[in-house]
């Protein structure tokens, strides 16, 4: 198992902030992993790190390259949307085309105009004339002509309307993921996601408190819906977390044995964000 | 980096800042033409309201007085001609250094800001070829545009002379070409080499505070020499004598802030009287002036420390992590 992303001791100071602190984690190749956390836990910054545009302490390898050192051939092989709508403003989407189509050595411009074929992009227009869903329609054509080994998105749906959204994801995984390609994910609309994802990874306060990947997560954690009466046999277990619906409570359980689960009620794999939510308790408190 | 990588940068530059680069040297060329075909009409209506004429109805006429020109009086007049051309150059290039004194202050500060950085830096370019595409493009490749500005305004200004002249009569073409337009086109072609070198330590300054401040790149580059100079100047007022203030102002101030306006290197050379004699002129335009500040270390000197701002520009533009 070839890593593409192999990090060793990763931490950042910001001046009176820990951004991250001591995080060491792998990812394979050809896995989708969404990198989830609350507000400033330091997914951007670990983002960063791995594009090279922030320096930081410890070890990190990105394609067998140090993206501190080496960070002008690492973007031969990695893309990014960093955000939404960074595109500059006075750019035409055909001066888009052609200067990607020249300056990198891996984009394929038919794919790329194939795909904004499909939009109702045109080229002599403006990014400042177009919508924030268009301007990510475009960035999106761009990344996707571009035959990288490691797509980084940090938050690229924020602020999108569902059918945009919807839209993305799709085009993602149809168009552009393969066995070939290793794509890292930070978003807040994890229900969206949670299909597409291979592997998760919870950040808290600078350290990964998560790091598993999908088909074990519903192995190791489940939702059990509990009548009154065998709640308090429940609770024994010690939950992760407890909440109250139609008179019935649900529980959540972490590495607690399936088959004896079962005897306590309806056994279902607990949604990403409902973890998130047990997990991320008391963050802002 | 490769020519091809580079070849793109620049023009990408282009795309951005055509307004700067392209149309102001050409709005300005044709405000410059307005402004003349204003005077030469304002000059005939004047004229024929005052009953003052040109040509040959003024008694003598104008066409055999240039035929008594001697050969002295000939190279006068072609020299009036080459500077008339040169004086359309002159009012584009004043506007040309104002757009690139602006242009390399955001050079590498609005893409920070506006978060379009963030674009740029997804894909496979270096951060020198990027700062070097900025300088080829504020130094070199639109100072080209400017000379082919200013040469085509000069041009169509000495014909709309002519133009306006020989309605009266006059037959001015054979003084035309008594003028040197290819000489002229010479001067400034030759003279962009020289701009370039003479161009860095303001560039490189500017562009140190484009890729440096947070905010404000502005305020910045023009309040830091500028308070050391009044420092210094104060202290000199105080009696202390070990620096000078009035070579502080004149090396380092007018060097890091103004040095992006063509011609800054004739300040010692004495041109003051060019239109009087021919001869000067012809000095002048031969360029062996201009050059000959080449072997004076000034220019050596204060292009070394453009490019070693340069240098710490290109390495803010790699660390700079505010996006």
């Amino acid at each position: 198992m070839n890593a593409v992303v192999t990090a060793n001791g990763l931490s950042k100071r910001y001046k009176n902030t820990l951004a991250l602190d001591n995080v060491s984690f792998q990812i394979p190749a050809g896995r989708i992993v969404g990198l989830i956390g609350p507000n400033g836990a330091g997914k951007t910054t670990a983002l960063k790190a791995i594009l090279g545009l922030t320096d930081f302490q410890g070890q990190l390898n990105v394609l067998g390259l140090d993206p501190r050192t080496q960070r002008d051939k690492l973007m031969e092989e990695v893309c990014f949307i960093a955000d939404v709508a960074v595109l500059p403003r006075w750019i035409r989407v055909h001066e888009a085309i052609d200067f990607v189509a020249n300056i990198h050595p891996r984009f394929n411009r038919a794919k790329c105009e194939a795909f904004l074929a499909r939009t109702k992009l045109t080229s002599n227009q403006r990014v400042r004339q177009m919508s924030k869903g268009m301007i990510v329609q475009l960035h999106l054509a761009l990344v996707m002509a571009i035959d990288a080994k490691l797509l980084v998105l940090d938050e690229p749906t924020l602020g999108l309307d569902i059918l945009y959204r919807k839209q993305f994801y799709q085009n993602l995984l149809e168009d552009y993921f393969d066995e070939n390609k290793t794509i890292i994910v930070t978003t807040h609309q994890v229900e969206e996601i949670e299909h597409i994802l291979t592997d998760l990874m919870f950040i808290r306060d600078g350290r990964i408190v998560l790091n598993t990947d999908m088909e074990a997560m519903g192995e190791r954690f489940a939702e059990v819906m509990v009548s009154a009466d065998m709640a308090a046999t429940a609770r024994q277990l010690k939950p992760l977390d407890e909440r109250q619906v139609f008179g019935k409570s649900i529980f959540l359980f972490d590495g607690v044995d399936q088959a004896q689960l079962k005897t306590l009620g309806e056994i279902r794999r607990p949604s990403v964000s409902d973890l998130f939510v047990a997990t991320m308790k008391g963050t802002y408190a | 980096m490769n020519a091809k990588t580079l070849y793109w940068l620049i023009r990408r530059e282009f795309w951005e800042h055509r307004g700067g680069f392209i149309w102001a040297p050409v709005i300005t060329g044709i405000v410059f033409l307005v402004l003349n075909l204003m005077g030469i009409i304002g000059g005939e209506v004047f004229g024929s309201r005052n009953g003052f004429h040109f040509g040959p109805l003024e008694g003598q006429d104008l066409a055999a007085k240039i035929h008594s020109l001697d050969g002295h009086q000939l190279q006068e007049v072609g020299s009036a001609l080459d500077l008339a051309m040169l004086s359309s150059s002159g009012l584009i290039s004043v506007v040309f250094a104002f757009v690139v004194f602006f242009y390399c202050l955001g050079a590498l500060y609005d893409d920070r800001r506006d978060r379009s950085i963030l674009f740029w830096k997804s894909l496979p370019i270096s951060d020198s070829a990027t700062v070097l595409s900025k300088v080829i493009a504020a130094v070199l490749i639109a100072p080209i545009a400017v000379v082919i500005c200013g040469v085509l305004t000069g041009i169509v200004m000495l014909l709309m002379f002519a133009i306006a002249l020989s309605f009266h009569g006059v037959g001015v073409w054979s003084l035309l070409v008594l003028a040197h337009p290819f000489q002229v086109v010479g001067f400034l072609i030759a003279s962009i080499p020289l701009y370039l070198l003479w161009a860095l330590p303001t560039v490189g300054w500017l562009m140190l505070c484009s890729s440096w401040a947070r905010a404000k790149p502005f305020l910045w580059a023009v309040v830091i020499p500028v308070a050391l100079g009044v420092m210094i100047s104060w202290f000199n007022l105080l009696g202390s004598a070990g620096f000078k203030s009035s070579w502080y102002w004149r090396e380092i101030v007018a060097r890091v802030l103004f040095s992006v306006f063509p011609g800054g290197w004739l300040r010692d050379s004495n041109f003051n009287h060019l239109g009087d004699n021919p001869e000067s002129f012809n000095h002048f335009l031969s360029l062996s002036a201009s050059y000959a500040v080449l072997a004076k270390p000034d220019v050596w000197i204060g292009a070394a420390a453009g490019i070693a701002m340069l240098a710490g520009a290109v390495w803010f533009r790699r660390w700079r992590d505010d996006s």
